[in-house]
């Protein structure tokens, strides 16, 4: 069901007003892959995410979607294309579980058209995707953040888009529900196809979990390429400004990223 | 599937509830039909009703059904005006009245009165309409002022300082203008007792052309419930979305006023009451306020003619002694947050 598209960003710069946080940034998003966009606290991460969704207004250059700008895509076709878990959405008062995971179909419904059983189906794959099926007749209110976040991934996936995009899925995440967050994305990745972009805070989690990973620096792209290639001492020196030492990890072989802090010992 | 099972039985819930509203409703028009400060035989009723006006008795009745009927349709108006305004601004005190819509209203339809000499229900509920619009942006400007934007306790005190203002300015005209004072007073508590044919049919398509607006943007709403950015990234406009769904409430808040005054609170009422019957979900919730305020200004009229009998308490009063304590009650509730 889902097809390669093509996300890229070209000469983009992206600001609120006079704060400009993107300035000259090319990036492509590759087809049917995970990637991760790192970088260190208020470089634009979830700004340029923004932009890549149509919710941000560049102020110079452009995000296309398949050689289209996606400010020029009508809003409800580009959101049955390309979705985004924000990173702290609302959920109202009382709202069930099957209620808010069943939002996730706007896009493909017109205003007063009925439920249709497509919906149906989309909504029960989503619940029983992210094992929030036992959860659909309890209020959101009742969750722990766990299988609240859960439930909003189950909302994004009902939505049924090529790709997504999440902003900090894991954030105020333990390490248990982080895990469970990041290979429920796997699974989306392998078993439906998806393009999965993702921003995160975890330089670790993201080099063991992306297939591509995008190191923004300086309001431009520093790095992209496979977590291998990326993630070094010299980019996290150059990223975050902290000198570290990048060991292969014992359990994926991916880099993991060992900081070097003022009060310890340098290898050398 | 147990979750389309689930569905099923709150859809089944929500149709129950949804014949006991509409049963509810018919028995509140005929009890507004029957009861009244005169006392009448089930024979006047039966002549009332199929349009004779000969004798004391009929003629109350005739009056009585116009009486409803309007009733009916301003509650309807606000009841759906207060669901769609809690919706779009994501602020469970949203009402006409508290975020003084409807007092612009009045005071567009007072200055009116007094300076040009308007006396068509229409030209009443152009004015108002226009005056409810641009109270709406006034009091949504204000409150957004400052850091955070529009909470709901900032909206409502914009509102209501706003009210208070459009209030003063209402007094300020006619305290002068003995002419049109007994008019504007008895027309500003908010009434459905001057109900004549020529309001109903005048006011009729404002409120169709209101109500389809409101119905249309149910599924938005359901969108913008979740954020501004969660909404967007489900394919909403927002900015759209919520100006569309905004005109339709004013168109109603605009026209109810016009012909029954500023009647508060019911637009606060209803949807909270709808919620725990039916939930969050606004293509129930938007019909389903739009029946329940129909109900609630039904009731409150009759019982307003009842309790102090031979005179009639209005409308506005009433509803204000009831929304009072629902409005102390969400506020006092330990988490104030955005819908």
């Amino acid at each position: 069901m889902t097809a390669a598209h093509n996300l890229m960003a070209a000469g983009l710069r992206l600001g609120y007003r006079d704060l400009v946080v993107i300035d000259g940034l090319d990036l492509t998003i590759p087809p049917g892959r995970l990637t991760a966009i790192v970088g260190a606290n208020a470089c634009g991460k979830s700004t340029l995410l923004r932009a890549m969704s149509r919710l941000l207004k560049p102020q110079a250059g452009q995000v296309l979607l398949d050689g289209r700008p996606v400010r020029r895509i009508p809003p409800k076709e580009l959101a049955r294309t390309l979705g985004l878990l924000p990173q702290s959405p609302i959920a109202p008062d009382g709202i069930t579980v099957a209620d808010l995971v069943g939002r996730g179909r706007n896009p493909h419904r017109r205003a007063l058209s009925r439920w249709s059983r497509r919906d149906d189906e989309a909504v029960a794959a989503a619940l029983e995707a992210t094992r929030t099926l036992d959860l659909a007749d309890r209020t959101v209110d009742q969750l722990s953040g766990g299988q609240r976040q859960r439930v909003w991934m189950a909302m994004a996936l009902a939505q049924e888009t090529d790709l997504l995009l999440l902003d900090e899925p894991t954030t105020f995440l333990d390490v248990a529900h982080q895990i469970e967050i990041l290979d429920l994305l796997v699974e989306l990745n392998r078993d439906r196809g998806t393009t999965v972009v993702m921003v995160l805070h975890d330089l670790n989690l993201a080099a063991r979990y992306a297939d591509h990973l995008v190191a923004i620096a300086d309001g431009r792209v520093h790095s992209a390429g496979s977590p291998a290639d990326v993630l070094t001492p010299a980019t996290v020196r150059a990223v975050f400004g902290i000198d570290s030492q990048v060991i292969a990890d014992p359990i994926s072989g991916r880099p993991l990223m060992l900081p070097i802090g003022r009060h310890h010992p340098r290898p050398d | 599937m147990t979750t389309t099972s689930a569905r099923a039985g709150r859809r089944w819930t929500r149709w129950a509830w949804l014949a006991a509203v509409v049963a509810a409703l018919v028995i509140c028009a005929g009890a507004s039909v029957a009861i009244g400060s005169r006392h009448v035989s089930w024979d006047e009723i039966a002549a009332g009703l199929s349009g004779s006006t000969d004798g004391l008795g009929t003629a109350a009745v005739a009056k009585r059904v116009l009486r409803t009927i309007l009733a009916i349709l301003v509650g309807l108006a606000l009841g759906l005006a207060g669901a769609v305004m809690q919706g779009v601004t994501r602020n469970p005190l949203a009402d006409p009245g508290i975020l003084g819509v409807n007092m612009g209203a009045s005071l567009a339809v007072v200055t009116g009165i007094a300076w040009f000499g308007l006396w068509t229900y229409t030209a009443f509920i152009w004015v108002a309409i226009a005056g409810a619009g641009i109270t709406a942006v006034f009091v949504y400007i204000v409150g957004s002022l400052g850091k955070g934007g529009a909470t709901p306790l900032k909206l409502a005190l914009a509102g209501a300082v706003t009210s208070a203002a459009a209030a003063s300015f209402i007094s300020a005209i006619v305290l002068p203008r003995a002419d049109i004072a007994d008019d504007v007073r008895s027309w500003q508590v908010g009434g459905v007792g001057g109900a004549n044919i020529d309001a109903i049919a005048q006011v009729a398509p404002f409120l169709v052309v209101g109500v389809v607006i409101c119905l249309v943007s149910a599924q938005s709403l359901n969108a913008l419930a979740l954020g501004d950015e969660a909404a967007a990234s489900l394919g909403e406009r927002v900015f759209v979305a919520r100006a569309f769904a905004s005109l339709g409430a004013v168109l109603l808040c605009g026209a109810a006023t016009a012909v029954a005054g500023p009647i508060a609170f019911v637009g606060l009422i209803v949807p909270h009451i709808c919620r725990l019957l039916i939930g969050v979900d606004h293509r129930w919730l938007v019909p389903f306020s739009a029946l329940a305020g129909a109900i609630l200004v039904t009731a409150s009229d009759t019982v307003g003619r009842v309790v102090a009998r031979p005179d009639e308490i209005d409308v506005g009063i009433l509803t204000a002694i009831l929304g009072a304590p629902v409005l102390i009650g969400i506020v006092r509730r330990t988490r104030i947050r955005e819908l």
